[in-house]
């Protein structure tokens, strides 16, 4: 053979094989992240991991304590949350897929939402903390529940409009041949069907907002004491650890990875539960 | 089955419906009230899809009203004075809007090489029953909340990093020119240069996932033909994957970028909150959302909050614009893969 060809073809192998090998070192990059910061979460956060941890109060510094005021402002805001923005989010994502499907509006409604989606979270805090705490003249529960509602919208949306438009027309003919009002048939039949989908949505939106911190550090701020009152300031898991982990003493710190651990666990069941939901349909 | 009657198909369809007695109310009143209801529906859904627009146009309202102070006291020098003094109400934003750039542009340095081998991996070589838990260990990572990336970063990246990576790195380069000005010394740690690492961490996941999914999308015939022709598999990714899912990956790398430059929690525990801009990446800075997260609380004066405000304007302005360009390149893509 010509040996400036089999130098080619040498030359192209060469290439091949490094490349190749970048493709499996990236890979393996990416996963030692994964791997590294489990790890070190677990390492962490175990060690501190007790009963007292989910049923005593966030201590002083220099005394033992727990978390249960910050994860039950955590849990309350976020059920408030969801229970305003899923609702809402539903009924958008419903006319963009059934009344709208291809009006206008919805090509706007579908853009907007979609930077609403990735917007930076902390700008929704300054949303927030315009709109309710600077009106009302003090930091809240209800301003927190508010900014994460902010940010559950989107997602829902998102899910409701995608879930629905993979059910099959037929059923919607179906529905209509038989007389049913569109409405009827919506809630009826379409929901029905798009039922796993939809609640998929909400498991992914619980598990962005229940890590979000930024939204709530001037909205909801903090509080050291047992406090569900939502007209007050209140304490939440995310800000805790912020403001633990800042902070120069060892058990608080102790505790901010406690709590990053319990974030995170909850977090990841959560969306190995809407996945395992949505397996027999390719989502997203 | 024909024998009902005068009973239709719509009595049958009411009484699926749940409205029972059908026979002994009247038939145009309950059809009435059936219209009446989807109308409202329809309307309520409509309302419902407006209100996404109304937030939108609420955030933007609220921002653009909450910096006006600070906006009439410094014109248009606030984006370009690098003062931040609380005390005397001097305010610039330049050295935020510097850090949020430079760690997002060191973010995507990394990430948008590595996203796309990982991405080339799992569509090229990855065997089959390896693609699907690897792609799903690779989305876990995008789920982890950014206040673990922060608490991570803060206390075993930025050190693991002071110790070996940044000393390392000042010697390297200690004798090159323009180089040695960016990694100048001493190693603190935190800094603009381990923010913008734990950045490119985060948005790897979104890189990745997107860059698999249009990589996906390729015909197989082009592949197909491309090997048939004895093209390499590299060979087969740079010059027909690549250039035929071009549009889709830039928009995926905008969406990456969007996330790093409005990304909060990660960032603000390991930059270190200096109002300065330095021109060694190793030194502490600030970014705008770092910024936002670390004095919003303690802002006294409405001066004070109100330059936040502003800076959170400019924020969502560049993101704003970021993803809008991400969205109209993949709605394009989506148009292609339609027809």
């Amino acid at each position: 053979m010509d040996p400036s060809i089999s130098r080619l073809y040498a030359k192209r192998r060469r290439r091949n094989v490094v490349t190749m090998a970048l493709a499996y070192g990236a890979t393996g990059f990416g996963l030692t992240w994964l791997v590294v910061i489990l790890g070190v979460l677990l390492w962490e956060g175990l060690s501190g991991l007790s009963l007292a941890v989910f049923t005593e109060m966030t201590p002083p510094p220099g005394s033992a304590g727990g978390l249960l005021n910050p994860i039950a402002g955590s849990l309350v805001m976020t059920t408030i949350a969801v229970l305003i923005g899923t609702p809402l989010g539903m009924l958008a994502g419903t006319y963009m897929a059934e009344y709208g499907r291809y009006d206008k509006l919805t090509t706007v409604v579908r853009f907007i939402n979609d930077i609403l989606l990735s917007a930076p979270s902390i700008v929704i805090g300054l949303f927030v903390y315009e709109i309710m705490v600077a009106q009302m003249g003090h930091f809240s529960g209800w301003a927190g529940a508010v900014s994460l509602a902010v940010i559950v919208v989107p997602v829902v949306v998102r899910t409701t409009e995608d879930m629905l438009t993979l059910v099959p027309d037929t059923l919607r003919e179906a529905a209509a041949s038989i007389g049913l009002p569109r409405a009827l048939m919506i809630t009826r039949v379409a929901y029905r069907a798009a039922r796993a989908g939809m609640v998929t949505g909400v498991l992914l939106a619980v598990a962005r907002i229940s890590g979000e911190t930024a939204p709530l550090l001037f909205t909801a701020l903090n509080n050291q004491f047992w406090s569900l009152n939502l007209n007050a300031p209140v304490s939440s898991l995310p800000v805790v650890i912020f403001q633990f982990a800042l902070s120069p003493y060892k058990d608080w710190q102790k505790l901010a990875w406690t709590g990053a651990l319990i974030i995170t666990m909850a977090v990841l069941a959560l969306s190995i539960i809407a996945r395992i939901l949505a397996a027999p349909r390719k989502t997203s | 089955m024909l024998s009902t009657g005068r009973r239709s198909v719509v009595d049958v369809a009411l009484q699926g419906a749940g409205i029972s007695a059908v026979d002994h109310v009247d038939r145009a009143k309950v059809l009435q009230r059936l219209r009446l209801g989807d109308v409202a529906f329809r309307h309520l859904t409509r309302s419902a899809a407006l209100a996404v627009l109304i937030i939108l146009g609420g955030i933007i309202v609220s921002l653009v009203w909450g910096s006006l102070p600070a906006l009439r006291t410094f014109g248009v020098s606030f984006l370009y004075e690098e003062v931040w003094n609380p005390v005397t109400e001097k305010f610039g934003a330049i050295a935020p809007i510097y850090g949020t750039i430079v760690t997002s542009f060191i973010a995507m340095l990394i990430a948008v090489p590595v996203g796309l081998f990982i991405a080339m991996f799992l569509t090229e070589l990855c065997p089959m029953w390896l693609r699907r838990p690897i792609g799903i260990a690779i989305e876990l990572l995008a789920g982890i909340p950014s206040i673990i990336y922060g608490i991570w970063g803060l206390f075993v990246f930025a050190p693991f990093l002071q110790q070996y990576v940044q000393p390392f790195l000042i010697t390297l380069f200690g004798e090159i020119p323009i180089f040695s000005t960016l990694f100048a010394g001493p190693p603190y740690g935190i800094g603009i240069f381990t923010a913008g690492l734990i950045l490119a961490i985060m948005v790897l996941p979104f890189i990745t996932s997107i860059s698999r999914d249009v990589f996906e999308a390729v015909p197989p015939v082009l592949k197909e033909a491309a090997y048939g022709l004895g093209c390499t598999t590299w060979e087969v990714a740079r010059y027909i994957v690549l250039p035929y899912t071009r549009v889709g990956v830039i928009g995926g790398v905008m969406l990456g970028l969007g996330r790093a430059l409005g990304e909060t929690m990660a960032v603000t525990f390991v930059i270190g909150n200096a109002h300065r801009i330095s021109g060694s990446l190793l030194a502490p800075g600030t970014t705008i959302s770092a910024t936002i997260a670390n004095e919003f609380t303690e802002a006294v004066g409405d001066l004070y909050t109100s330059a936040l405000i502003a800076l959170g304007l400019i924020l969502f302005v560049i993101t704003f614009i970021v993803l809008a360009i991400a969205r109209l390149l993949l709605m394009r893509l989506n148009a292609q893969v339609g027809r």
